[in-house]
């Protein structure tokens, strides 16, 4: 790990990846460190609103991520309906059937890695490494709320209408945001997900 | 003020006359929602919006106005107090010009005009017991980029406004010149630039781009050169983050940034100096001066 200064009462923890990542943010929920904004991502955390950065910079480079276990997280099933616009352009880029992608996101337990791009949007991991998925050339104006799409080694649910770039497989009725709920994401971080036959 | 208003000003509204190009409710924003992509939003010069609440009586971070470019009418339904911060431009009452930076009440069906600015860009209007709509993951402040929060203001709309205290301060305050230098803290991907263009960011000046706003500064000037290719994966943006796109025109992101980014962040603003972010005028000339 390497730890960066971002800002003046801020830091961004340079991870190995995301299973570094997930543990770091895992580690820095258990110990209760006093942060204002804790956002994990792909490969760093970023803590926010920190009193001592440099302090915590120098706590957080002693620390052995190795033993940490990631807690299994809640379990969320959403109901989908395969029928998305780019479901045969997903299976080109695989080689496999529109039926063999359905089966495989079937099969697969996601996990919610971290939030982004729109609000209650969570990025899920959990398919194949070989299993990545190119952008649209030409992103899409308008996605509607539900829809369920793959980009690079992710699988996402629009929680709200949005512009898009990534592959649109299926749609989900099952309300991902709700701003005036206490706990306004479906998939927090950590969460999670299995897709069944909706 | 008589023993009356000691006792108070039960709630009322505001009747939004004209809602000028851009007005929205701010308060201190709803921070702690990052991790779920939720922007942090709230008033973009903030030390101006607890200014306004500090001279009607209000606690500091309560709902307020945020007017870009002036150009708002507003009406009290009931008697009430009102300041307006911020950007240094025109303020009448019932048709009299005021000072900047001090309260005053506005009678019953009274009007308050709020011309363009002659300096600065946003105008913070705090009335005594402050915006009282519904609040939004605890805050009430809308957020352009996300949509969360209330929708900008619209001619005609009808503004709740708390119980006030009916208890003005009568201090007065007096606009601070506009700083025409950033602070900018190196980090946390410096490291993706040469050293001979970190070192003229300082020589360079930059303008203030018309395609400025909530989400970010954009700041045309002398680009950064790369000292590696490739990709970051996107990673999480703090307030003021100044992101390097490929285009090479600096984003400095203000309130209603995105909470994660994929381009490399050069540097981060210093807090004290967003207020001068939020009132940078399209066209202005800016320095940066890096700490390292």
């Amino acid at each position: 790990m390497t730890v960066r200064r971002a800002g003046r009462d801020a830091l961004l923890v340079d991870c190995a990846g995301l299973e570094e990542a997930t543990a770091l943010h895992a580690e820095v929920r258990r110990r209760g460190l006093a942060v204002r904004d804790l956002v994990p991502a792909a490969a760093t955390v970023l803590l926010d609103g920190l009193a001592d950065p440099a302090g915590t910079a120098e706590q957080i480079g002693a620390w052995r991520l190795e033993a940490v276990e990631t807690p299994p997280g809640r379990l969320v099933e959403l109901p989908t309906t395969y029928d998305g616009p780019d479901l045969g352009a997903v299976a080109d880029q695989w080689g496999l059937t529109e039926e063999d992608v359905v089966e495989l996101h079937l099969a697969t337990e996601f996990r919610v890695a971290f939030c982004g791009f729109a609000p209650g949007f969570a990025y899920c991991t959990g398919l194949p490494e070989d299993r990545t998925v190119a952008r649209r050339s030409d992103p899409r104006a308008s996605v509607p709320a539900g829809s369920v799409g793959l980009a690079g080694p992710w699988t996402a649910v629009y929680p709200t209408a949005s512009p898009g770039g990534w592959q649109l497989i299926g749609r989900t009725e099952v309300r991902l945001w709700d701003a005036g709920s206490e706990q306004p994401a479906l998939l927090p971080p950590g969460t999670r997900v299995r897709f069944v036959r909706g | 003020m008589g023993d009356a208003a000691s006792t108070g000003r039960p709630p009322t509204s505001l009747r939004v006359v004209s809602a000028g190009p851009q007005t929205t409710v701010q308060d201190c924003g709803r921070p702690g929602y990052a991790h779920l992509g939720v922007p942090r939003s709230g008033a973009l010069d903030e030390p101006a919006l607890r200014l306004a609440n500090r001279l009607v009586g209000n606690p500091e971070d309560a709902a307020g106005l945020e007017c870009l470019l002036g150009g708002v009418v507003l009406e009290a339904e009931a008697s009430t107090g009102v300041a307006v911060t911020g950007a240094f431009a025109p303020v009448r009452v019932e048709g009299r010009l005021l000072p900047w930076g001090v309260a005053v009440g506005v009678p019953r069906g009274g009007r308050v005009e709020i011309g363009a600015p002659t300096q600065g860009l946003r105008v913070y209007v705090a009335v005594d017991g402050g915006i009282d709509v519904p609040p939004v993951l605890g805050s009430r402040s809308t957020d352009v980029l996300s949509g969360t929060g209330p929708a900008p203001l619209a001619d005609g709309d009808r503004l709740p406004v708390g119980a006030g205290r009916g208890a003005p301060s009568d201090a007065e305050a007096a606009p601070v010149p506009v700083r025409r230098e950033l602070r900018l803290r190196l980090g946390p991907r410096d490291d993706w630039f040469t050293s001979a263009s970190l070192a003229g960011l300082e020589q360079a000046t930059y303008t203030v781009s018309g395609d400025s706003n909530r989400v970010g500064l954009r700041l045309d000037g002398a680009g950064l050169e790369r000292a590696r290719d490739g990709e970051l994966p996107s990673e999480g943006l703090v307030l003021g983050s100044v992101q390097v796109p490929p285009s090479g025109q600096l984003v400095v992101f203000l309130a209603d940034h995105p909470t994660t980014g994929g381009y490399p962040v050069v540097g981060v603003v210093e807090p004290e100096d967003l207020a001068a972010c939020a009132q940078l005028r399209p066209g202005d000339a800016v320095r940066l001066r890096l700490l390292r």
